[in-house]
């Protein structure tokens, strides 16, 4: 473990290669700066067309009939297609990534409220807008299921028509209609036995919200049929554009080598940008009816009440204990609510997503998880913001039970985490819940933290707040998440295994381009993939070109979410290059007239071993590679890998921040936010941070403010950005970043992923300091989002703002 | 609907369409006069993705007519660099990492050049208030606060 302050930060001027650990400036933003990126809608085709949907007004209602005359009628529509139009190509439904099915258009019956019922193309985005309004729809209204927690009763309604009587789910017996799976983790009687004999338990319910990760871009596409070549491109703002065309294949039966799928520029995805979208299917068939390219990029109130939300968890954290607060037993309880199809980007075999790393960064010997998924009235979805599958959740069941055990048990948050962590020697540690976990350092990052923030000071400074009655609170997290799914013998999607894939070519002059099977949304893949293979080959990292999106060029591969890009696609990076850096010692070796074992490598050469000045330089051994090589090899100098993983790799981190509560308003002020990452090996300390500063915004974002409510009728509440909570410059706290290096001892490089511990980690954080805020009170939980107006309900129902005197 | 034939000056250059009056100032810049560095995320002034320089203010052109335009003087974020070479606030963001997918970018660069010109030493709090239209997922602002920062500085020595 090393600490900051160290080598780990090299600043580019200080690199030659600029290679990993190098603050290497990002070779993305020259195009941005100047306007040239290129994302999905800037892309113009000739003769391209536009398509908007029809959406429909009800949560849940019968279509009577539906009358597009008057649509047709005006100039400048082309086609206007409804779910019987799609019928003839069975194409009206299509499969979600869970096993489940979805209605590409409304079939007979619409499920949530803005659902797509029909589809205009038009000349323009004018005219397509003008047209959906005249397109009839005649409704028949049927009772809405609003609430998970009823679903399951008697009397619910039922919605999944196409389903009664199918109880054999994707996933587990159905138990009920509106019943999706149930799936468990653990020893159930083992678990139930430790806390009936426990000397303490606590039970915490809590509500995850339905959120959405709403990027700025919103999601959209082209499609363009070329019917001469019988060819289909699409461009897709896809955070998994190779298996976008498996599925298009799938769907269209056009062979997958006559479909191209291009990724262009996307404008964040964070979870958002995985699935595959009714929109998109829309635009591809009009497409190939019409023979034109049409455009489909859906405004933000579709994009925030259509294309997956996330969350939407309620959850019950039970923890068994002794007097002293070592755990003994963890239990956890969810009810999911899957919206109306389950459309939950998981891999297949885990239909609560990695929730089953809810044991923490805990030492816990026993425990039990039962996830039961419902459908409701709403949109479907369940995708992972920004964190690897449901391991947001499972940090802040964890996290928020530990406090409430600290709190019944009146011992400090940081000293009932210290008790139970998982100690560094332990590693690997085998949880409870089945994984295991690679590399951790838990009490040196807690520590660290704790010394950085005068955590005792702060403690006395709430101290004597309290005692003037004022309200500050106090957060701590300490998290262990899971990234980079993952192996193939546990992780597929659709039954493709969850690898991902590196292909390298070093050219005769010794440049270098190379492909990855994942796409940056912002990441800077560009950057720091190129910074591996510098590494790896000593070959400057200027002089390396990354390219990732384009079905026809680039390797299959998975995609980038879960934080998935470096634990997979840069271990692929760095072992497609050790093939081809072996590759080079053999040609060194030939031109050199020694042997392999005489050469040993200096950052960018052969030498051979006690010999001055007998050396190959990377460069050189690249021209030979096409001109001057052993007898028998075959020439060039290139490599692929699809790697696949032979474990998670499991970052870490503790989060502290200090809230100030105004007892009249219930604003709330972070004072403080520290957030310690250990990521393992730091490919780019610069981008890190970043990453870091970003992941936390957007904690900061679910926890204050961001909810997709929905009244009794399943209108959407919260669908636009004047109700959506998207911090702005002056909401947003101030960040400090620190961190610890634990590689992962699997990885080729040691890297273990970043871009979501902060979302992660900072939730849950978010919610210790606000409910701190009010423990001496007797508050032990407070669901999100904790924004003033809910804040102030609180203070009232405590009597806190009375005004003395 | 009848057309309307607007001219406008468009990063120093005379440009000309023919618009519908209800045409937006957003569409009539990426889709007829095709410069796509301006963005699309809302459409309902909230975003600030659109942002464009209009006769010396900043606007949202999602949310002005490209009617309203005509006569004017727009700058968009093709408009920042000269034949000298970026802008400083083009350059800060590169030097301080203030952008990450660059969805935001044209148009923080192009709000963060019309704020230093009206406060050309702005204080942190300032600049989180005068910036505070444009809405950014990915960076936190952090890094764009220090980018505008150090804009803020070489621009004075200039
Ligand atoms: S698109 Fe104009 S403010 Fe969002
Ligand atoms: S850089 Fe992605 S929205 Fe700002």
């Amino acid at each position: 473990m090393d600490n900051a302050n160290d080598a780990n930060n090299a600043p580019e001027q200080d690199d030659p290669i600029k290679g990993v650990g190098c603050a290497r400036k990002r070779k993305e933003d020259a195009r941005f700066i100047q306007g040239k990126g290129n994302y999905v809608d800037d892309i113009k085709m000739p003769g391209m067309l536009f398509a908007d949907m029809v959406r429909s007004p009800y949560a849940h209602a019968r279509i009577k009939s539906i009358n597009k005359e008057k649509a047709l009628a005006l100039p400048g529509v082309h086609a206007v297609l409804t779910a019987d139009d799609l019928k003839p190509l069975n194409l009206h439904w299509m499969p979600t990534l869970a096993g489940d099915v979805q209605a590409v258009l409304a079939d007979e019956k619409v499920h949530f409220q803005y659902q797509e019922v029909a589809v205009v193309v038009a000349d323009n985005r004018y005219i397509a807008a003008d047209a959906i309004e005249l397109v009839e729809v005649e409704y028949e209204e049927l009772p809405v299921l609003v609430d998970a927690h009823k679903a399951m009763d008697d009397d619910a309604p039922i919605l999944r028509e196409d389903l009664v009587g199918k109880m054999d789910g994707a996933h587990s017996k159905r138990v009920h209609d509106n019943h999706i799976f149930n799936w468990q983790a653990g020893d159930k009687d083992a678990t139930d036995r430790v806390f009936e004999q426990a000397e303490v338990t606590v039970k915490q319910d809590m509500y995850y919200p339905r959120v959405h990760p709403s990027p700025l871009e919103t999601c959209g596409c082209v499609a363009s049929f070329d019917k001469v070549n019988e060819h289909l491109t699409v461009y897709i703002t896809s955070q998994a554009p190779h298996v976008v065309r498996t599925v298009v294949s799938m769907l269209s039966g056009i062979p997958e080598s006559k479909v191209r799928i291009v990724s262009p520029d996307i404008g964040g995805g964070f979870g958002n940008k995985v699935g595959v979208y009714p929109g998109y299917v829309v635009s591809i068939v009009a497409s190939i009816v019409l023979g034109v390219p049409v455009k489909w990029v859906e405004n933000r109130m579709e994009h925030l009440s259509t294309t997956a939300f996330a969350r939407d968890y309620h959850m019950t954290g039970e923890i068994a204990a002794d007097s002293d607060g070592r755990i003994k037993a963890l239990r956890v309880n969810v009810l999911a609510d899957h919206g109306a199809f389950d459309a939950c980007a998981d891999p297949s075999k885990f239909p609560a997503g990695l929730m089953h790393i809810c044991t923490g960064s805990y030492d816990v010997p026993v425990a039990h998880l039962n996830v039961d998924g419902v459908y409701t009235n709403k949109a479907p979805g369940g995708v992972a913001y920004r964190c690897s599958f449901r391991v947001t959740e499972a940090v802040y069941v964890i996290e928020r039970t530990m406090d409430v055990l600290a709190q019944k048990l009146g011992i400090d948050k940081a000293e009932i985490r210290r008790r139970n962590f998982i100690k560094a020697e332990q590693f690997p540690y085998q949880t409870a819940l089945g994984w295991e976990i690679d590399s951790g350092d838990y009490h040196t990052a807690l520590e660290k933290v704790l010394e950085a923030c005068d955590y005792e000071g702060l403690r006395r400074e709430q101290q004597e707040k309290r005692e003037k009655g004022e309200l500050m609170g106090i957060g701590l997290v300490t998290f262990t998440e899971i990234v980079g799914a993952g192996p193939t013998r546990n992780c597929d999607i659709l039954g493709v295994g969850m690898f991902d894939s590196a292909e390298i070519r070093v050219h005769p002059t010794g440049s270098v381009i190379a492909r990855m099977g994942t796409i940056t949304q912002g990441q800077g893949h560009q950057t720091t993939y190129a910074q591996i293979i510098a590494s790896e080959l000593g070959i400057p990292s200027d002089e390396i070109s990354i390219e990732e999106g384009d079905t026809d060029t680039a390797p299959y591969g998975l995609g980038t979410y879960g934080s998935r890009s470096t634990p997979v696609g840069g271990a692929a990076t760095a072992v497609a290059a050790r093939k081809i850096r072996a590759k080079a010692q053999k040609i060194a070796a030939h031109l050199l007239e020694v042997s392999e074992q005489d050469l040993e490598w200096d950052v960018d050469r052969f030498k051979v071993k006690g010999v001055p000045g007998q050396e190959k330089t990377m460069k050189e051994i690249a021209w030979a590679a096409y001109n001057d090589r052993p007898e028998g090899m075959e020439p060039g100098l290139e490599a692929v890998d699809y790697y696949d993983p032979p474990n998670f790799t499991y970052p870490f981190g503790t989060y502290l921040c200090v809230v100030d509560i105004d007892k009249y308003t219930g604003v709330t002020k972070v004072r403080r936010f520290y957030a310690l990452d250990d990521c393992g090996t730091r490919i780019n300390p610069m981008i890190i941070e970043g990453q870091i500063h970003g992941g936390l915004n957007e904690g900061f974002a679910v926890a204050m403010g961001q909810e997709l409510p929905f009244d009794e009728q399943g209108n959407i509440l919260g669908n636009t950005l004047m109700d959506y909570f998207i911090p702005t410059f002056v909401e947003t706290p101030k960040w400090e970043t620190d961190y610890t290096v634990t590689p992962s001892p699997h990885h080729p490089i040691g890297a273990k992923g970043v871009a979501e511990s902060p979302h992660v980690g900072s939730i849950p954080t978010f919610t210790s300091a606000i409910v701190d805020a009010f423990s001496h009170l007797g508050t032990t939980h407070l669901d999100m989002p904790h924004n003033a107006f809910r804040l102030w309900q609180h203070i009232r129902e405590l009597g806190l703002d009375k005004r003395t005197g | 609907m009848a057309k309307h034939h607007i001219s406008f000056n468009l990063n120093g250059k005379p440009v000309e369409a023919l618009v519908e009056p209800r045409e937006l100032l957003v569409h009539t810049i990426r889709e007829n006069i095709q410069l796509t560095g301006t963005h699309i995320g809302c459409e309902t002034s909230h975003c600030g993705v659109c942002t464009v320089d209009l006769n010396g203010k900043s606007v949202k052109s999602c949310t002005v007519l490209a009617v309203q335009a005509d006569g004017g003087d727009v700058l968009t974020v093709e408009g920042l660099a000269t034949a000298e070479g970026l802008h400083a606030v083009q350059q800060a963001f590169v030097e301080e990492h203030g952008l990450q997918c660059g969805f935001c970018t044209p148009a923080m660069l192009v709000r963060a050049y019309r704020f230093l010109q009206d406060n050309p030493d702005p204080s942190e709090d300032e600049i989180r208030w005068g910036m505070s239209g444009n809405l950014c997922r990915c960076t936190g602002y952090q890094n764009i606060i220090k980018a505008v920062q150090s804009a803020a500085k070489k621009l004075q020595q200039a």
